[in-house]
């Protein structure tokens, strides 16, 4: 193993994996929440705040870092707040490009989850009141479990593309070794230095290793899912 | 009592249904499909918002649109199997029934869940998941799971309808053990009149999202309101009686219904228990005279007290045997024949195998 892969390959496989599965740890959340939004709340405005959520997968990921640099920068609006009130840094930090990596695969995650709440019977949430389950117990108990397929699904989707994210983390948190200089940005690098062929088809082997395993380990674990639900 | 007065518009349909019937009891909501029945049931749960009017459940208020009155479903304490049983998948067949137990909070616990399990025949089914049961076993699952919301009130919207026969024998016997082991008013939903037969005491028809009448059944077998719901040979009169005396060997039984007698085939029925029969007017037969040498066991003497038009060339005539009504469908020319009016003395002989015995403890 440390044959194949010297300090600098292991330094980025491991940010890699700690950008990506903070990122997932960060927009899951709000992903559900969103989800859930656009399925069954009807307000106005919902188109816009549709296509809002969708920007990230149509801008070039580099106007997204740009942008994220603009508003939490030590000198934007909210970069500043942050900064000043909590000593919260996000630029050039781990969990900057955690925030980079999980607005940019925010979209994926959302759709996943939307399409699993749409496919949520709403008759077994109607069975629910009938037993007496409060609007947030019915969502707990009944709901949420039913979505577990889809929020599986747009997790596993989101930490590995996050595994590939490149132009917002470059743009909003730089390429600091051993910072966030994560698989993609550690693979640039080599590429631009003479002597860097062979580390570079390294890395390039093992984000193909590690997608495969990616996309394996999804379509597993949810089949074990799907069969738990007699689907 | 049951008290409803609901008006509900949704597109082109309205229903507009006001009736009140007596608790505890199986009130049957009985009509045609697209008549209203199940808007009609999803607002007595609360799932669906009357645009005016008022539920009422003995003393408690469910709806009152006047008042601004709306429990919602959560806290009416109804329980409501669905035609689609609709258990929960992720759920075994454990938590699908544990799961309105648990909920049911502070009310009273009047129904145990061992008690639910041995009397729906679940103990096999616990650890199973819902894709692991029949259509019949679901339908099981999910009353028990409603029992144990411990209701006030149980709605069941045709509970049989998505089973095939053989299947429908798994569950009309439980409703039947739930009916007369419960003391909770139920309101079934169905449209076939053989299930209404066989658990209601109440009817109440609805027609295009009306209230076309509304009574007990064995009265209601006499309107023709119902009987223009019915198919032709499902029309007869219903009667209520008690078993005075059973015939083991015959495989008869003699019921005391109003002050007449009437000899049924009946099996595994006890002197005193209640049974309703129907007799199917195109079974029954009519003399002006007494009749001897026929194999008939019933002649039951009474007076012709209406004659109605029937369809085709035939007749529909009442006859009061002291108290209870039969009906008779005969054709007109018999009618003719007989020179049939009302105030005549007319004998109704009625086969005891024609008839339908069914134990009923209510």
């Amino acid at each position: 193993m440390t044959a194949l892969l010297g300090p600098a390959e292991l330094d980025a496989l491991r940010l890699s994996l700690e950008v990506a599965g903070r990122s997932v740890a960060f927009s899951l959340p709000p992903a559900v929440l969103t989800a859930w939004i656009l399925t069954r709340a009807r307000f106005p405005g919902r188109t816009l705040f549709d296509a809002f959520v969708h920007l990230p997968l149509v801008l070039p990921p580099v106007a997204v870092g740009y942008a994220l640099l603009l508003l939490l920068g030590t000198r934007g609006a909210l970069g500043g707040w942050l900064h000043r009130h909590f000593g919260i840094q996000l630029p050039f930090t781990t969990a900057g490009a955690a925030l980079a990596t999980a607005v940019m695969t925010f979209p994926l995650m959302v759709r996943a989850i939307r399409l699993s709440l749409e496919n949520v019977d709403r008759g077994l949430e109607a069975a629910a009141r009938t037993l007496g389950a409060a609007p947030l117990d019915r969502f707990l108990s009944i709901t949420l479990p039913l979505m577990l397929p889809g929020i599986l699904a747009g997790a596993v989707t989101a930490f590995a593309a996050g595994l590939g994210e490149f132009g917002a983390v470059i743009t909003f948190a730089a390429n600091i070794p051993g910072v966030t200089r994560t698989l993609p940005l550690a693979l640039y690098t080599a590429m631009q230095s003479p002597d860097g062929d062979a580390l570079a088809l390294r890395l390039a082997l093992l984000s193909f290793a590690l997608g495969l395993t990616g996309l394996l380990g999804a379509e597993l674990l949810a089949r074990r899912v799907r069969r738990r639900l007699g689907r | 009592m049951l008290r409803v007065s609901v008006l509900k518009r949704r597109g082109e349909f309205t229903l507009a249904a006001t009736f009140s019937a007596p608790t505890p009891g199986v009130i049957a909501l009985f009509g045609r499909s697209g008549s209203g029945k199940t808007t009609l049931i999803e607002m007595l749960a609360g799932l669906l918002p009357p645009d005016e009017g008022e539920v009422q459940l003995d003393d408690t208020v469910l709806t009152d649109t006047r008042r601004g009155v709306a429990v919602p479903p959560e806290r009416r304490r109804i329980g409501y199997l669905f035609q689609d049983a609709r258990l929960f998948p992720h759920l075994t067949v454990t938590g699908n029934l544990r799961y309105g137990e648990k909920r049911a909070g502070a009310a009273v616990h009047y129904v145990r869940f061992e008690e639910v399990v041995e009397l729906l025949g679940l103990a096999a089914l616990l650890a199973r998941r819902p894709h692991e049961l029949s259509g019949g076993e679901r339908q099981r699952v999910a009353l028990g799971r409603a029992l144990l919301c411990q209701p006030q009130l149980l709605l069941l919207d045709e509970p049989l309808a998505s089973l095939d026969v053989a299947r429908r024998e798994e569950v009309l016997p439980y409703l039947e053990t739930l009916r007369d082991w419960l003391s909770i008013p139920m309101v079934y939903v169905s449209h076939q009149f053989e299930e209404v037969l066989q658990l209601a005491t109440y009817l109440v028809l609805l027609e295009a999202g009306q209230v076309r009448a509304a009574g007990p059944v064995d009265e209601m077998s006499l309107r023709a309101e119902l009987r223009s719901n019915l198919a032709p040979d499902l029309v007869g009169s219903v009667l209520d009686g008690r078993v005075t005396a059973v015939d083991a060997d015959g495989g008869t039984a003699d019921l005391s219904i109003g002050s007449g007698k009437l000899q049924v085939s009946l099996r595994g029925a006890a002197v005193g228990a209640r049974v309703r029969v129907q007799l199917l007017a195109r079974d029954v037969i009519l003399a002006t005279q007494p009749i001897q040498g026929l194999s008939v066991r019933n002649a039951l003497l009474g007076t012709v007290a209406e004659i109605a038009a029937d369809e085709f060339a035939s007749v529909l005539v009442k006859v009061d045997v002291g108290g209870p009504i039969v009906l008779a469908r005969i054709t007109a020319g018999a009618r003719q024949a007989l020179r049939l009016a009302p105030g005549d003395a007319v004998w109704a002989l009625v086969k005891a195998v024609s008839t339908r015995g069914r134990a009923f403890r209510l």
